[in-house]
């Protein structure tokens, strides 16, 4: 790399047939190759190190999740607000659409390609482990969607700050919901990724992530909006248990000071709360055990 | 030096018994796996990779206990599996280069590792397309490259060979070849047709039902099987000039075959080549009865005969033996 070139000219021309070269370098083993396969499933997900075409909807997405909280921003800024017109535990809430359409267009990608061109035996032939390959889709998965969900939040802080809002109150109401969003993602990641190993085929995952999560919010919500209606607000916080995005409702509102989208707006009790985050918690390492089940069969 | 060793290694499914108490050594060199679908080879790498575990016995790679170091034996070997495993989406370079680093390898060592193992496999600009536009054959030695890449000391080739054209077949086996005695690594190839293998390998391990019908060197499979076949013509003193050969040949008490089903195997006889005094003995019999020699020419027998029951093998034996009795007096069809 640093070498002259060559003393003589007619070198430089030349090709030379180096033979076969041994590799004596270093061989970073398993924690590496984990390292490796999240960083690059994370970048995946954005459609980087993919191709052009694959990073038109991540990168939409991305965008779309984001302009709301600028334009909330520049309002804040520009009308002196007290506060900004959005909690930071309800933004993820609101926008769960673009969400679950993040989750139904990436996790499909990042599992299925493995499974559906049979690619997994070359990972498991190698140290890395069945263990390490599912933590490290998980990972990445999380950590895609919690950037997803965290940038909104801290374009919003950072606004609040801007329009010299009550740093303690905002600095409060930032780090819950990053907590909220936190769950969120794990949530979302481990449903995401357990619906799409099941399918080798990716248009059938898209599809059973988008019912999963959208469809069982829809269900969800309206079931609740009848109960509501009948003044059985008890019936409206159970039903909370059955879709994920109303479930991390749920548990903010118990116990990170979110405001519930709860028709009625009342949200479970911190009793209930509890039964919320138990829900979430066994939801997320449900998933966890499920992918490592699904993933013990199609080992080589 | 041993690189594979297994002692009565045993796998055992609920209604199968895939290995059957198998021991054998496996030195370094090119070695072929050789049994029928379902003869247990394909189970065997997993057992070697250390993915799935021997009911009974043990087994070592490259001195390491398959049991317990599998995560050592890993990083150590490279594998080929007999399936379609490329995504077509990205290009070899892209997806070389991340085997690599699943390798342990680091970035640059990928990058560099991956562009010097795609050029000795034989792909040069295509390696920058996408794998959904090669050929079967590129695919294969795209392959083989990912199991390469990472330099093993060691690499398992399940079924390589297979869907590829003759000539890509042939190109196959000699990149094969050339992983040993160009590369320094050691090969344990598996195929069920025994006699590319006969032309690669200097060892042959015969597996069937899961237990252990031979395991030799190659020259040693050939050599023991070693065929001539022998034609010659007829003249006025011997109107049947294969018939006296045959029985001068049983004169010297060397046993002759006929040469089966096959057209024109009436006057053909075959014997076994027991070294190279048997083409001095030939020489002479035909020169003592006058006959024209036709044609001299080794027949290889492929390997496959090791497959053929045992039973079948001793009825041609008595067949031969009858046919010596009665004075060759059977006219071949």
């Amino acid at each position: 790399m640093t070498t002259e070139p060559m003393p003589t000219d007619r070198a430089s021309t030349q090709i030379h047939n180096i033979g076969y070269r041994h590799y004596d370098g270093p061989r970073l083993g398993r924690a590496y190759a984990r390292r490796s396969l999240f960083s690059q499933s994370l970048r995946g997900a954005y459609g980087l190190g993919r191709s052009a075409k694959s990073k038109v909807l991540p990168m939409l997405l991305f965008v779309v999740m984001c302009v709301p909280a600028l334009i909330m921003v520049a309002v804040a800024v520009a009308t002196k607000a007290k506060d900004l017109p959005l909690d930071y535990t309800r933004y993820a809430i609101v926008l769960q659409a673009v969400i679950g359409l993040y989750v139904a267009s990436q996790a499909p990608q990042a599992v299925s390609r493995d499974l559906r061109f049979k690619s997994i035996p070359l990972y498991f032939s190698r140290p890395i482990e069945r263990v390490d390959y599912v933590v490290a889709k998980f990972a990445a998965m999380a950590s895609a969607l919690f950037i997803l969900t965290a940038a909104p939040l801290i374009v919003l802080y950072v606004g609040s700050l801007l329009a010299k809002l009550d740093f303690t109150e905002q600095t409060k109401g930032f780090a819950q919901g990053l907590v909220s969003v936190v769950l969120l993602s794990l949530l979302f990641a481990g449903i995401g990724l357990v619906v799409s190993a099941v399918t080798p085929r990716r248009g059938f995952g898209i599809a059973a992530v988008i019912a999963v999560l959208t469809i069982s919010y829809g269900a969800v919500s309206t079931v609740q909006a009848i109960a509501d209606t009948q003044d059985n607000g008890s019936a409206v916080t159970w039903l909370g248990l059955f879709s994920p995005i109303t479930l991390i409702d749920g548990v903010q509102t118990a116990f990170l000071g979110a405001t519930s989208a709860f028709p009625g707006a009342e949200g479970p009790s911190a009793g209930q709360g509890v039964i919320y985050l138990l829900v979430v918690l066994g939801l997320i390492a449900g998933s966890y055990g499920l992918l490592m089940r699904r993933y013990r069969k199609v080992g080589l | 030096m041993t690189v594979i060793a297994t002692e009565s290694l045993s796998k055992r499914f609920p209604r199968v018994t895939a290995l059957d108490r198998l021991t054998m050594d496996i030195g370094p060199g090119v070695t072929g796996l050789v049994g029928a679908n379902g003869a247990g080879k394909s189970t065997m790498i997993k057992i070697l990779l250390g993915l799935s575990p021997a009911t009974e016995g043990r087994a070592e790679v490259l001195g390491l206990d398959v049991a317990t170091k599998g995560a050592e034996i890993r990083e150590r070997v490279g594998y080929m599996p007999e399936h379609d495993c490329l995504p077509p989406d990205v290009s070899a370079t892209e997806f070389v280069v991340h085997m690599a680093r699943m390798s342990g390898l680091p970035p640059t060592a990928a990058r560099e590792r991956t562009a010097d193992t795609l050029r000795h496999v034989g792909l040069y600009e295509e390696r920058y397309r996408p794998i959904g536009g090669y050929s079967t054959g590129m695919k294969q030695r795209v392959k083989l490259a990912q199991a390469l890449v990472h330099d093993p000391q060691l690499v398992f080739l399940d079924e390589p060979t297979n869907g590829l054209d003759p000539v890509g077949r042939d190109d196959m086996l000699g990149l094969i070849r050339r992983v040993h005695t160009d590369f320094g690594i050691s090969v344990l190839v598996t195929s069920h047709l025994l006699g590319e293998l006969e032309r690669t390998c200097d060892h042959v391990v015969v597996i069937d039902g899961g237990k252990l019908l031979r395991s030799s060197s190659t020259t040693d499979f050939t050599q023991n099987t070693a065929t001539l076949a022998i034609e010659v013509t007829d003249t006025d003193e011997h109107p049947d000039g294969t018939r006296a050969l045959r029985d001068a040949f049983a004169r010297r008490g060397i046993e002759t075959h006929t040469g089966g089903e096959l057209p024109g195997a009436g006057h053909t006889v075959l014997i076994t080549a027991q070294g190279e005094e048997t083409y001095d003995i030939v020489r002479d019999v035909v020169a003592d009865l006058g006959l024209g020699l036709v044609r001299m020419e080794q027949r290889r027998h492929q390997i496959a005969e090791v497959f053929r029951p045992a039973a079948e093998q001793q009825q041609e034996h008595l067949a031969s033996v009858t046919a010596q009795q009665t004075g060759g007096g059977r006219d071949d069809h």
